[in-house]
């Protein structure tokens, strides 16, 4: 467990465009719904983004409506809703103002007391129950507290626009390299139209001494959101990058189509930690952020390690599945995920992790709670190539079931292409049971209280990668995100 | 303290319990005897509200209020400790975690303030001390991997913690050997006081060995056929619990 200061700056994906320098005109911030190669050259002007970006989203884009024309979205997954019209969203847009709640007194209380529960202070409150109000957030006088420091050691941390204009280099050198913008359906469409997201680079043997973290917020209604993340950390660095993501509440969905790469070079170390909790829709699963993530990680060098902690409280949708290249020899990647599921909420989430070099190692812990009517999806595949003489992966996958109307399903892909590989895999499903609800309670704890600690128990092999103060709001995200699904 | 009256009770519709009626008085220690199949775990766990026992007639009154209609959480805060015969493991849930929310639930309840961590840590080790257990066990995960004797001391620490009214033992020396029953016996001796009161649940005589009970009840068919003083238990010993079901029979 990793404690001690984080630094952190604010995404504010749609208004985003608002800092960029487009406040002067209003007309020209808002750019029509739908998706096309002048919205394209729109973003790519207004970021004044160099021809090479241009192109590869230009690239990107073509190949997006070769797949679009030829297949569509992707069908795979175990999950359900109805079909996503791309020409009836905004790409590139400014929040409607008028739409936007006056004061929390316009506010559902409902919300109100959620974000009382997370603790959340009454200015951000402000801001996710989507308020149109000048905040300063805390996090950005943490964030120029720290800049010094990092600055010193040469570690870079702004958002990826600025990234494009200040370090071209080393965006032009990367962007793409473990994702590229054919991968699938939803990467392409993100490389063509993604808005902004967080970048940072690591310089060789510089352990940064301070945690990174991005906030991440959708805010506009009807928007897709489309960030792009890219960290690298070079020759015997090491950086731990928190990400938090809420959204208000909205009627309807929305689409949320983010990509994340890293890139581990030799002796580095990357742990990426996410608590994701977009809106997941209502009790009746109206509305909701569908979560189409593409996130992977290059443990290019020898000796690299990636490790990905996730818990994934939101959404009405996600379909994500945080991937380790194991490249390097040594190197060594890991995954560990709590996956929350409850109303009418869909999770098909999971890992890959793709053995190429020589004894690397990789861990996967995963574990889905479904509720209400959620319906949970464990999905990994562990590919041992047979150029990875020597890998080994231990694969753990629970389920946790809350009442008698949801699901859990594991499903598992294992490829060996080389005979020295060595394989673990364990999987349980399980029930809260009578015996330990009463024991609890005869110990004087509510039938709420009782389920929370025991489903944080439960959830505790992946709580304890997370950083301290992480780990505490995980576990509180968890006791909202079940409200309703028992006592 | 506790008055139980003409108190049937049965579990998935067959009738375990047919008219117990018991009165136990603040410091008393009660035991109730039997043999298996005569309702004395029933009645333990009716006394503690366990949702799958139900209560079909009769009264039950603790503190001189219907104890029936109040929840399981509730009865414990409000004194009622029931050691279980089969502890059952929380995996992952650390022991103080589990005790700073039992201890603090019970504090709330009665309008006090949580305990303060280093209060709680002080609290634990001298009780810890009391019942003759590792201090080491607060951050175990509750009962997972303990053995036999400590998950019973376990329940023992947790009863010296909540400090209750009334503490039922549920066939507490069951799966003990000598030793560990001498244990868990020489801590309930620890933890008696002139109001706690005490209703021990067991099928066989060795705990009262270490443990002079007050009153002796033998519970045949769900009903309490003899009531008697610590020397009931050795005519049981001695003859068994033939001569009481045959009495229940004619």
């Amino acid at each position: 467990m990793t404690s001690g200061p984080t630094i952190s700056r604010k995404t504010e994906l749609s208004d985003s465009t608002y800092k960029w320098g487009f406040t002067t005109d209003v007309e020209t911030d808002i750019a029509p719904k739908g998706i096309s190669e002048d919205i394209v050259r729109l973003i790519s002007a207004k970021k004044n983004e160099p021809e090479w970006l241009l192109e590869w989203r230009l690239k990107s884009l073509a190949h997006w409506f070769k797949m679009a024309e030829a297949e569509g979205e992707p069908e795979w997954a175990n999950i359900k809703y109805p079909q996503i019209d791309f020409q009836d969203m905004y790409y590139y847009a400014a929040p409607v103002q008028a739409e936007a709640p006056k004061s929390l007194d316009d506010v559902d209380p409902e919300m109100l007391e959620a974000f009382e529960k997370l603790g959340i202070p009454l200015h951000e409150r402000e801001k996710l129950a989507g308020v149109a109000v000048d905040a300063v957030f805390d996090s950005v006088s943490v964030a120029t507290t720290f800049q010094d420091k990092l600055e010193e050691l040469g570690v870079i941390f702004c958002s990826f626009t600025d990234a494009v204009q200040k370090h071209p280099d080393l965006v032009k050198k990367y962007l793409g390299s473990v994702v590229p913008y054919s991968d699938n359906f939803y990467a392409a469409l993100n490389s063509a139209v993604f808005s902004d997201g967080s970048f940072a680079y690591i310089p060789p043997g510089v352990h940064c001494p301070i945690e990174l973290m991005t906030y991440f917020r959708i805010n506009t209604e009807g928007t897709g959101q489309f960030e792009r993340t890219l960290i690298i950390a070079d020759k015997g660095a090491y950086v731990s990058y928190l990400e938090g993501c809420t959204a208000p509440i909205r009627k309807t969905s929305q689409l949320h189509a983010a990509v994340v790469e890293l890139v581990c070079l030799d002796d580095a170390e990357i742990k990426y930690s996410t608590l994701q909790n977009w809106y997941p829709g209502d009790k009746n699963g109206v509305g909701g952020v569908y979560n189409f993530v593409t996130k992977r990680a290059a443990a290019r060098g020898v000796n690299s390690k990636i490790s990905w902690t996730q818990v994934e409280t939101g959404s009405a949708i996600t379909w994500k599945y945080p991937s380790v290249l194991l490249q390097g020899d040594n190197s060594v990647g890991e995954f560990y995920s709590v996956a929350l599921t409850n109303n009418y909420q869909q999770a098909d989430t999971g890992t890959k992790m793709t053995h190429i070099g020589k004894n690397t190692k990789s861990t996967i812990v995963a574990k889905g709670i479904s509720a209400g009517h959620g319906q949970n999806t464990y999905r990994g595949q562990v590919k041992i190539m047979p150029s990875a003489e020597g890998a080994s992966n231990y694969t753990q996958c629970d389920s946790l079931l809350i009442g008698d109307q949801c699901g859990a399903h594991t499903i598992p892909y294992i490829e060996v292409g080389n005979p020295t590989a060595h394989m673990e895999h364990e999987a349980s499903t399980s029930k809260v049971s009578d015996d330990q609800l009463f024991y609890c309670l005869q110990r004087g704890m509510s039938e709420e209280d009782a389920h929370h600690m025991i489903i944080t128990g439960w959830s505790r092999e992946v709580f304890k990668e997370l950083p301290f103060e992480f780990a505490m709001e995980a576990g509180q995200l968890l006791k909202v995100s079940l409200e309703g699904a028992v006592g | 303290m506790l008055e139980v009256s003409n108190l049937h009770a049965s579990v998935s519709d067959t009738e375990i319990l047919k008219g117990l009626s018991v009165t136990v008085n603040p410091g008393e220690v009660h035991a109730v005897m039997g043999p298996n199949g005569g309702g004395k775990s029933t009645f333990a766990n009716i006394l503690a509200g366990r949702p799958e026992y139900t209560v079909d007639s009769g009264t039950v009154s603790y503190l001189g209020e219907d104890l029936i209609v109040k929840t399981p959480d509730v009865r414990a805060k409000e004194g009622i400790f029931l050691a279980f015969q089969y502890p059952v493991e929380l995996p992952g849930v650390r022991f103080w975690q589990f005790m700073k929310a039992a201890v603090d639930a019970k504090r709330k309840h009665a309008g006090e303030k949580e305990l303060a961590v280093r209060e709680f840590d002080d609290l634990w080790k001298e009780k810890a001390e009391q019942v003759k257990i590792a201090p080491e066990l607060i951050s175990r995960s509750v009962n997972e991997g303990f053995s036999g004797g400590e998950k019973k001391r376990a329940e023992m620490l947790q009863l010296a913690m909540l400090e209750p009214k009334l503490a039922i033992l549920d066939e507490t020396d069951s799966g003990l050997d000598v030793d560990a029953l001498r244990t868990v016996a020489i801590s309930v001796n620890e933890l008696r006081t002139p109001e706690r009161s005490f209703i021990v649940v067991t099928h066989y005589q060795r705990l009262l060995n270490y443990l002079t009970p007050d009153f002796v009840h033998i519970l045949v068919d769900g009903q309490i056929v003899e009531s008697g003083g610590a020397d009931l238990a050795l005519t049981v010993e001695e003859s068994g619990y033939d001569r009481f079901i045959k009495a229940t029979a004619s």
